[in-house]
């Protein structure tokens, strides 16, 4: 879905915001109030400056808005791929917009994400997984890597990759296979302002995504291990 | 108590069992889910890949200088030390462990970042590790991140280094968030020449993150040293509010502003006023440290 078509779905009341270098700035109006939208568009690369301009309006937001619930909106190819954004620490600067994002939410922010176009890797586990939960459309394109590319550094043959994406939501790319896997707590087909009404005023304490993993039967370890770690004795 | 000074253990070269056990006080480690409870990852055997009993990162607690800390170190020589959906569940439950009984923690980071073999399991397993550290973060309890092992870390782990509250690297380390393999792979030699150590060190390396303010210690390749660091920055957490996420908004963009047209580090290190750039490479973190000194400011 484009941009615009999105915005105008999800806030009825009116929007405004300004896209710079592929950077998406702006607030949207709610039922309860004015929200915070971020994100990226054109399945963006990003790089330093995207991730800079990110974290700018996110503290923007803590200082100026308080207690303004954030919305990021999650349209990247992955974090760019050059050696200037490596010699420059891009994972500092992708860091960085998480670190905020972890401080806005300690100040009473809701932060939900949602992938509409592309949600790879790099730029989804920054400016998206980190909220508070991560929705999607139907047909965004959510994966860690083509199968291709997955291939070429695995070994494993692409047929073999392409036959277990079938069945299997480890390598399927796509919002069903982290909808089973926990990753996304639901998908919005439709009404996506009630959609977006409901995420806002829903309750969430800490990472529910093992649970919800197991609950889905996509991910039936991770629950289980990271409980058993927290709380086993250390024997004396 | 401390090994004798001239019984240098080399980081790089020791095993993440062997990191443990020279970081941390003598007979003080006690493993969480050992290899004994084989917490295998389910989906290597699909794959036909052999399972590690540890999947490839070791867990548990003991003390460092006598205080309690938790520790997680991953073992580099399984599948890259990446992370698969049993070895991210093993950090994130050291992690919020960790918050419960608010001890401290030592992350030793040696990762290609997501186990492609694991994908979209794997993806979600690294952001839960990331939430984790964010948790202990907000909370003001202590993470530090140790890289100087073989496979650096990259990919998805390295977004968790630099959550950490400090890293200490040795000039062995390397820490980037793409490797220079796949930069090469995807935009061609001129752009990466990942065969060409020199220009991956200076442009990855220890030493270049030490001197952008990424990592916040350069040891030497001796686990004393890295033992040293990590006792230093556990008492010294870094809150997150406000004024640090300014000052370090302000920072990023000064780095920009400085660095963002220099094509290769040794312009970046001669702007920053040190003096013969050069030759930073050839020097033992001692004399590379008072070398720096002026120029890159106090930790």
């Amino acid at each position: 879905m484009k941009l615009d078509e999105l915005l105008n779905a999800l806030f009825p009341q009116g929007h405004k915001v300004t896209i710079t270098n592929q950077v998406v700035i702006g607030a949207g109006k709610t039922k309860t109030g004015e929200i915070a939208v971020l994100g990226t568009t054109d399945h963006a690369y990003i790089g330093v400056e995207h991730a800079l301009a990110l974290a700018a309006e996110i503290i923007n937001v803590i200082k100026n808005h308080p207690g303004r619930a954030i919305l990021l909106l999650v349209d990247t190819q992955g974090q760019r791929l050059s050696r200037r954004d490596e010699l420059l620490g891009i994972n500092g600067f992708l860091a960085h917009v998480a670190k905020c994002l972890e401080f806005a939410r300690s100040r009473g922010h809701k932060i939900v994400s949602l992938a509409y176009g592309e949600a790879v890797s790099g730029g989804f586990l920054s400016c998206g997984m980190v909220a508070d939960e991560t929705y999607a459309l139907p047909d965004a394109q959510v994966r860690v890597m083509n199968l291709p590319a997955m291939s070429r550094v695995t070994k494993v043959p692409l047929e073999r990759l392409k036959e277990l994406s079938k069945t299997s939501p480890v390598f399927a790319p796509g919002v069903p296979s982290f909808l089973t896997l926990g990753g996304v707590a639901g998908v919005w087909g439709d009404s996506l302002s009630e959609k977006l009404e409901a995420a806002l005023g829903k309750k969430t304490a800490g990472d529910k995504r093992r649970e919800l993993g197991l609950a889905h039967g996509g991910r039936l370890l991770a629950h289980g291990v990271s409980k058993r770690v927290r709380e086993e004795k250390l024997a004396g | 108590m401390s090994l004798p000074k001239d019984l240098k253990h080399s980081y790089y070269e020791a095993s993440a069992r062997g990191r443990i056990l020279g970081l941390l006080d003598p007979g003080s480690f006690r493993e969480l889910l050992p290899p004994q409870e084989r917490a295998v990852s389910p989906h290597l055997q699909i794959l036909g890949f052999p399972a590690a009993f540890d999947d490839g990162v070791i867990v548990g607690g003991g003390s460092l200088n006598g205080k309690p800390v938790l520790i997680a170190a991953q073992e580099g020589a399984f599948m890259g030390g990446s992370v698969g959906e049993v070895h991210g569940a093993k950090i994130t439950g050291l992690l919020e462990r960790a918050l419960a009984e608010r001890r401290g923690v030592l992350l030793l980071l040696e990762s290609g970042g997501v186990r492609l073999h694991e994908a979209n399991c794997a993806l979600i397993a690294v952001s839960e590790i990331m939430r984790a550290v964010l948790e202990l973060r907000a909370a003001g309890v202590p993470c530090i991140g140790l890289i100087g092992g073989t496979n650096g870390c990259f990919g998805g782990m390295s977004l968790v280094a630099r959550l950490c509250d400090a890293i200490v690297m040795s000039e062995e380390g390397r820490l980037g968030l793409s490797g220079p393999e796949v930069i090469e792979t995807v935009h061609g030699v001129e752009e990466f020449d990942s065969r060409d150590r020199a220009l991956v060190w200076r442009t990855v390396g220890g030493k270049h993150r030490y001197l952008l303010r990424e990592a916040d210690r350069l040891v030497d390749d001796d686990i004393q040293a890295f033992r040293a660091a990590a006792i230093e920055l556990l008492a010294q957490p870094k809150k997150l509010d406000l004024a640090t996420l300014e000052q370090e908004q302000a920072k990023l963009n000064k780095r920009m502003t400085d660095f963002g047209a220099c094509p290769d580090a040794v312009e970046v290190w001669s702007k920053m006023g040190i003096p013969e750039p050069k030759k930073l490479s050839l020097l033992d973190a001692a004399a590379f440290l008072s070398t720096v000194s002026a120029a890159r400011g106090t930790p």
